[in-house]
């Protein structure tokens, strides 16, 4: 029987199994930002540990910094210090920083893959949890908390026990209009918000293969909002050509064994899983959340779900959600009034995303009543957009065109909703408060659905629109 | 650093109910900025228990019956969501010393054992019977017995279970993993000499 792609890499970085039963595991890439690090940084100080591997590790700013002018000093103080903390640690310890003045900086889950630094076959550990994205290359990445930092920072390694793994074949051809964020949403609504629990999900089939490195991270970013720690994709002639060229990307000679390499991680043909689970993405329908959790995500012509049609388990949550939302079940989305248009986030802010929302605008202007914003996932996103003359759509349409940073995804940044705002979003979650509003209101959809929203006034099926 | 064992915790409880509590929910991004963990625990469920002008709004947090309390009780999927471990970071420093539910997610629960927090899991029948043990009478004093995966809660007794790494890991107070990951220092060598990516790919 042949290997899945995850036990292969498990295999090759397991460095032995600890007394509890975990696994030490080799970490072989580590991303730092400055919200879930300094108090890492500062337990290594109060254990006088150093960093293992300094130069297996990178940082960036991305959480808190304003998108709107990012000159420093911030006006925020707080946010300043969280910077300026970052800057301190990286410098103490050696770690390369991508910082504001470095043209590199933007959302951590963006710039690795961009500079080259998510590779196949690779185990990859960030303080985040949508680190699962850098699974779209076939590496095994992992969200992890403050302590887990602590413990790979001083010894690369994390003590962790192997997930089981479920292979999501998804085949079909998808129609115009059906973007990748369709699809992951599909997955989650279908599989539920807790159904990868213990699991790492494997996205294959046609459908996933004939996907770009940046759809693919759209699908492998939002595996932990289905429960699924880690997801991933095997490599392909796709992710080679995307890693090829870029800064950290193996040169010449050492590219060709690098492919060689990547190429052998891959699943095999007859691979085992512990589960499989089948999805047809030809009828596929943009789709779109109605609650508080991704999971709570329907067709964009679907009716909401009545309570007594859910299972018992999802009714108190559903309830819950139609009570935050002023929604009712029976309902539909389409013609819902936005109050604002959010582009960007790691899920959703790569230039294919910006690409296709700019096709929806162009020449157009943003409703009235609507604030709509774009923040390109990283400088180097902002600058290529601009050299194709993306930001001038935006603004000429009405859209504030910002620096790069996480932004409207989680508002620990200027960027948020007031009271109960209603907001078309290209993000993860439309947990309560999520935006920065506790009363403030999400609905998930592609970047070219809230391009559409934006321009409507409200949720509109963008497949009339291409 | 050699950790402690942690084999038993006991206290009040206090029931958080509904499935899928996130971490967003257990602590807002906005209270995230900061560069220590101390004195999260004013903000934990904040804008669950406080409406827009401040007004208490009925959680659990601010129920005087569970004053003092340090085992919540949840349901399905708890501490899904963001990494952040400034969500048990917060429930801890408001006093939370264990967290029984039906289910865990991943992230926080592996969070939760690498600060010395038990989750243990209970049936969907048992959650309910402790979350209203709890709400009849307050003062029940719940206890976790690791070992014997078994809680009390006054008379009555309930099955739990913990993935056997988290249950070994706080039993044998190597919770605190760092240690144990360094006594490995020759082991790590040898792994990163056959990492292909980390010798030119010229590892065999």
């Amino acid at each position: 029987m042949g290997k899945n792609l995850l036990n292969r890499v498990w295999d090759l970085h397991k460095v032995r199994t600890l007394a509890s039963g975990q696994d030490q595991l080799f970490i072989g890439l580590h991303l730092v930002h400055e919200v879930t690090s300094p108090q890492a940084f500062q337990m290594l100080a109060d254990r006088k540990l150093p960093v293992l591997h300094p130069e297996r590790t990178f940082a960036t700013v991305d959480h808190i910094v304003p998108t709107a002018s990012q000159h420093r000093p911030f006006t925020d103080t707080m946010a300043e210090d969280m910077l300026g903390a970052l800057e301190k640690n990286t410098k103490k310890h050696g770690i390369k920083f991508f910082d504001l003045a470095s043209n590199n900086q933007g959302i951590v889950h963006v710039i690795g893959p961009e500079l080259g630094l998510t590779q196949p076959g690779m185990t990859i550990a960030c303080g985040d949890s949508h680190t699962s994205t850098h699974g779209a290359f076939g590496a095994i990445a992992f969200g992890i908390g403050t302590s887990q930092i602590r413990d790979v920072l001083a010894s690369q390694c994390m003590a962790i026990s192997r997930p089981k793994v479920r292979k999501i074949n998804v085949f079909g051809k998808r129609k115009p209009g059906i973007y990748a964020k369709d699809i992951i949403l599909k997955i989650i609504a279908s599989l539920g918000v807790n159904g990868g629990i213990g699991y790492a999900y494997e996205y294959a089939g046609e459908a996933i293969s004939a996907l770009s490195m940046e759809e693919r991270m759209t699908i492998c970013n939002m595996s932990i909002e289905g429960g699924a720690r880690v997801g991933y994709v095997n490599p392909d002639e796709t992710t080679f050509e995307y890693i090829k060229g870029r800064d950290f990307a193996p040169k010449g000679e050492e590219f060709d064994r690098a492919v060689a390499f990547w190429r052998s991680t891959a699943s095999d043909p007859d691979a085992t899983f512990d589960d499989v689970y089948d999805l047809d993405v030809s009828s596929l329908e943009p789709m779109v959340t109605w609650g508080i959790n991704p999971g709570q995500a329907i067709g964009v012509s679907d009716h909401f779900p009545r309570l007594s049609d859910l299972p018992l388990e999802y009714r108190e949550v559903a309830h819950r959600a139609y009570e935050h939302m002023g929604f009712s079940e029976g309902q539909t989305i389409k013609g819902q009034k936005i109050d604002v248009a959010f582009i960007g986030s790691c899920t959703n802010s790569r230039i294919s995303d910006l690409r296709e929302a700019a096709k929806i605008v162009k020449g157009k202007k943003v409703a009235k009543s609507v604030r709509a914003l774009v923040v390109p996932g990283s400088m180097r996103i902002a600058n290529q957009a601009k050299s194709e003359g993306l930001d001038e759509i935006f603004r000429e349409a009405g859209f504030d065109w910002r620096g790069a940073g996480c932004s409207m995804c989680l508002a620990m940044n200027p960027d948020k909703l007031n009271g109960r705002e209603i907001c078309a979003s290209s993000s993860n979650r439309n947990f309560i408060g999520r935006q920065g509003s506790p009363t403030g209101r999400t609905l998930l959809m592609s970047p070219a659905m809230v391009a559409s929203a934006a321009i409507a006034g409200e949720v509109v099926d963008v497949r009339a629109r291409l | 650093m050699n950790a402690s064992s942690i084999s038993k915790v006991s206290g009040r409880g206090i029931p958080v109910r509904g499935n899928d509590i996130d971490t967003d929910r257990i602590i807002p991004a906005r209270y995230m900025k900061a560069i220590t963990f101390a004195g999260l625990g004013k903000y934990a469920f904040i804008d669950e228990r406080l409406d827009e002008k401040g007004n208490k709004k009925g959680h659990p947090f601010d129920d005087p019956r569970f004053a003092g309390a340090s085992i919540l009780i949840g349901n399905k999927n708890f501490g899904c969501g963001s990494s952040r471990e400034h969500a048990p970071q917060a429930l801890r420093d408001w006093g939370i010393t264990a967290v029984i539910a039906e289910s865990f997610a991943e992230i926080f629960a592996g969070n939760c054992t690498a600060m010395g927090i038990p989750v243990v899991t209970v049936s969907e029948a048992d959650a309910v019977a402790l979350a209203e043990a709890v709400e009849a009478a307050p003062a029940t004093e719940i206890a976790i017995d690791l070992k014997a995966e078994r809680i009390t809660a006054g008379a009555k007794s309930f099955s739990c279970a913990a993935p056997h790494a988290y249950r070994n890991a706080l039993l044998d107070g190597s919770w605190d993993s760092t240690g144990s990951l360094l006594e490995g220092a020759e082991e790590i060598k040898r792994t990163a000499s056959r990492i292909p990516y980390l010798n030119h790919f010229q590892t065999a």
